[in-house]
């Protein structure tokens, strides 16, 4: 039972990871319809500004508290991120708005190699670990352990979950993201200046997706260049489960795929006798994806057309 | 004449002037010997692989530094890096490349996944092989005469990790893991049969890749089975989160590993929860070894601190050269035949080779991370 309960927690925590990266992913697509590929870059973008900055940090002040410190580290990283996501949407998608569909997707692979690529360039092919500045509080529930910097990262998930919740439904620009996502054409003819709504769109997505760089390298302790693909993809997987396009299903989708993930890989080697081992944990992910697309491909909260934004 | 003659005859003009450029550097004697290197040069392992190409690179320029003569002619050699993405598919296309290319031998790849299906290329084109640090058992047991290595096998040093961990560590029930690679997962299965015959109860196998980051839900399972020691076998990249991850967990089995985890970059990786790990090495300590302090020195001089197998890829390169004086040619049938009588003493100790390819009597170190470094428990041979 408390291991049980171990595996949900992890599953939770990395699940609440995936549900922020997923939103980016839904947001972007439930307004332009455009898989944004080079999202999971931003991520990584974002756990590398952020260490750059806490590295620097931490050589001028070593005595700084930790928290202190990484909070000055996301709070570099998210306008780092929310710059790049403007120029990218600028430069590589907003030229190609009228095209075919499969030119910006082939655009956001694009896009997503040369930020690998640049991250290379600029942090090295190395491994970048996060400094253990944290406070590494545990506390036994039931005898699963979960530390204190687990429960940070479930509730600041949460809170922001909660806060783009509010943005999309209470405010002028929430409206006018809906109002675009409907239909772009009609929008625009109710006064509603869709270029700006979709640069915002991108903006807000990139600052999410840097809270979750930072949370995803603070809990295992690394970033490097191609984290983004993984997380990217693994997320992906979720904003589809969720139904790709509605805000609510990518926070459900991104739970769900967490504990999945967790459960799987915990339970695959016991339950069919070391027949299939735990190094499937990265299958599941897809394993969901091709289940989804194929029996019920609005995903899980599909068909709420009208809420996706 | 028209353009098309025109062109062809302009072609073959810069033909002749390309062939006679290559052919005046031959006739003043300073013929180029062409050597491949391969290793990971991108991707979680690039500081390993950068590392051995860097060793090879010291012991190339050493020896054309001297000066080498073959066949009463001076040659130069030229070291190739090429980059193997740590990848088995890249490779045998890089390997292909390298034959393509030209190359008398080649020092590498670095790990096992690799060197092995490489391996069959270097055989194919009858190059040597000689790798500073691929230990998977099956690369040399597939009876390529091409095929050598300068550092022991991972059955002796799962062997050694196996007796130590039910020996010295006095752990009963065990836990594995392992990265599936051709080194994991050799070296985990060596270790499972030593830590087996020597008494140990293994309570979990479990498996991960080389690219992964996250261990919990691996972990949790096998806290589930209260193992008091864990092993790994596989590299630092994922040695150091999962240190991380074992200890936030709360497990209070020990991490054991072999000479993937012996590095400094897993105490940069693993923190504070790096103490009290316990890992092998192939060979002496670098500072016990006989050349050790020495080459340390010239090696840090050029290329800063050594990462991790950099004498063993500095030793690949003199035993080749060694060979290629002994047969006073750099052609590779006459190499292949003079590798088996190598006596050499190198930086990492005396090389010699047994009938597979592998150096006989190698050494095996054990170590602990003791205050953020590693520290040498003992040398067991």
């Amino acid at each position: 039972m408390d291991i049980f309960l171990q595996q949900l927690v992890n599953g939770l925590v990395l699940g609440s990871i995936y549900a922020l990266v997923a939103l980016g992913y839904t947001m972007v697509y439930g307004i332009l319809e455009l898989i944004n590929f080079a999202h999971g870059e931003v991520t990584m973008i974002g756990a590398m500004v952020a260490l750059t900055v806490i590295g620097a940090l931490l050589g001028a002040a070593p005595d700084l508290p930790g928290v202190l410190v990484v909070l000055a580290g996301i709070l570099v990283a998210i306008p780092a991120c929310m710059a790049l996501a403007f120029t990218i949407e600028k430069i590589a998608y907003r030229p190609l708005r009228k095209a075919p569909r499969l030119a910006p997707l082939i655009t956001a692979i694009g896009v997503s190699i040369i930020l690998q690529n640049l991250a290379m360039l600029i942090w090295g092919r190395q491994y970048v670990s996060f400094p253990a500045i944290l406070p590494t509080r545990k506390y036994e529930f039931l005898g699963a352990n979960i530390s204190l910097l687990q429960i940070a990262i479930v509730v600041l998930a949460l809170a922001v979950m909660a806060g783009l919740w509010l943005l999309v439904e209470k405010t002028r620009l929430g409206r006018a993201m809906r109002a675009t996502a409907q239909s772009r054409e009609v929008a625009e003819l109710m006064g509603v200046n869709v270029d700006r709504v979709i640069s915002a769109t991108f903006i807000i997505g990139a600052a999410i997706a840097a809270i979750a760089g930072v949370m995803v390298s603070a809990y295992y302790g690394l970033a490097h260049y191609y984290m983004g693909f993984m997380l990217g993809l693994k997320a992906f997987s979720a904003a589809v489960l969720g139904g790709i396009g509605n805000i609510a299903g990518a926070m459900l989708g991104g739970l769900l795929l967490g504990v999945i993930e967790a459960l799987g890989a915990g339970y695959i080697g016991d339950l069919t006798g070391g027949f299939l081992g735990s190094h499937y944990q990265d299958v599941f992910a897809f394993f969901v994806l091709i289940g989804v697309l194929v029996f019920r491909p609005s995903g899980l909260l599909g068909e709420r057309v009208a809420t996706r934004a | 004449m028209n353009f098309g003659k025109f062109a062809i005859s302009a072609l073959s003009l810069a033909l002749a002037f390309s062939l006679s450029g290559c052919g005046k550097t031959e006739s003043t004697g300073d013929t180029v010997i062409k050597i491949g290197s391969v290793a990971p040069l991108t991707g979680p392992q690039t500081h390993i692989g950068k590392d051995n190409e860097n060793g090879a690179r010291l012991a190339v320029d050493e020896i054309n530094a001297r000066g080498l003569e073959l066949g009463g002619r001076k040659v130069t050699l030229e070291l190739f890096g090429e980059d193997d993405q740590a990848e088995p598919k890249t490779a045998t296309i890089v390997a292909q490349k390298l034959v393509d290319a030209g190359v008398v031998a080649v020092i590498g790849h670095l790990n096992s996944g690799t060197t092995i299906p490489a391996s069959k290329i270097y055989h194919d084109a009858g190059i040597p092989q000689i790798s500073p640090s691929a230990t998977a058992v099956a690369y040399t047991a597939q009876g390529y005469h091409t095929a050598w290595r300068v550092m022991a096998n991972d059955a002796q040093q799962g062997r050694a990790l196996g007796q130590f961990a039910t020996g010295k560590m006095g752990a009963k029930r065990i836990a594995i893991i392992d990265d599936r690679t051709a080194y994991g997962q050799g070296l985990a299965n060596e270790f499972e049969k030593a830590a087996t015959a020597a008494g140990g109860e293994i309570v979990a196998h479990e498996f991960t890749n080389d690219r992964a980051t996250d261990f919990t839900a691996i972990l949790t399972s096998i806290k589930g089975k209260t193992p008091d020691l864990v092993f790994f076998g596989g590299m630092d990249p994922q040695g150091g989160p999962m240190a991380r991850q074992l200890k936030r967990l709360g497990l209070t089995a020990r991490l054991l590993g072999g000479d993937g985890l012996q590095n400094a970059n897993f105490v940069k990786l693993a923190g504070v929860d790096a103490e009290g790990v316990v890992a092998s090495s192939p060979g002496l300590p670098i500072d016990s070894m006989p050349g050790g302090p020495d080459f340390r020195k010239r090696y840090e001089a050029k290329y800063g601190a050594i990462q991790l197998y950099a004498p063993y890829a500095y030793d690949a390169v003199n035993v080749l050269v060694a060979a290629m004086t002994r047969a006073d040619s750099a052609d590779p049938a006459k190499v292949l035949a003079a590798l088996p009588k190598t006596d050499l003493q190198g930086v990492s100790g005396p090389i010699k080779f047994d009938a597979k390819g592998d150096t006989t009597g190698g050494a095996i170190t054990l170590y602990e991370v003791k205050d953020g470094a590693w520290r040498v428990l003992e040398t067991v041979k």
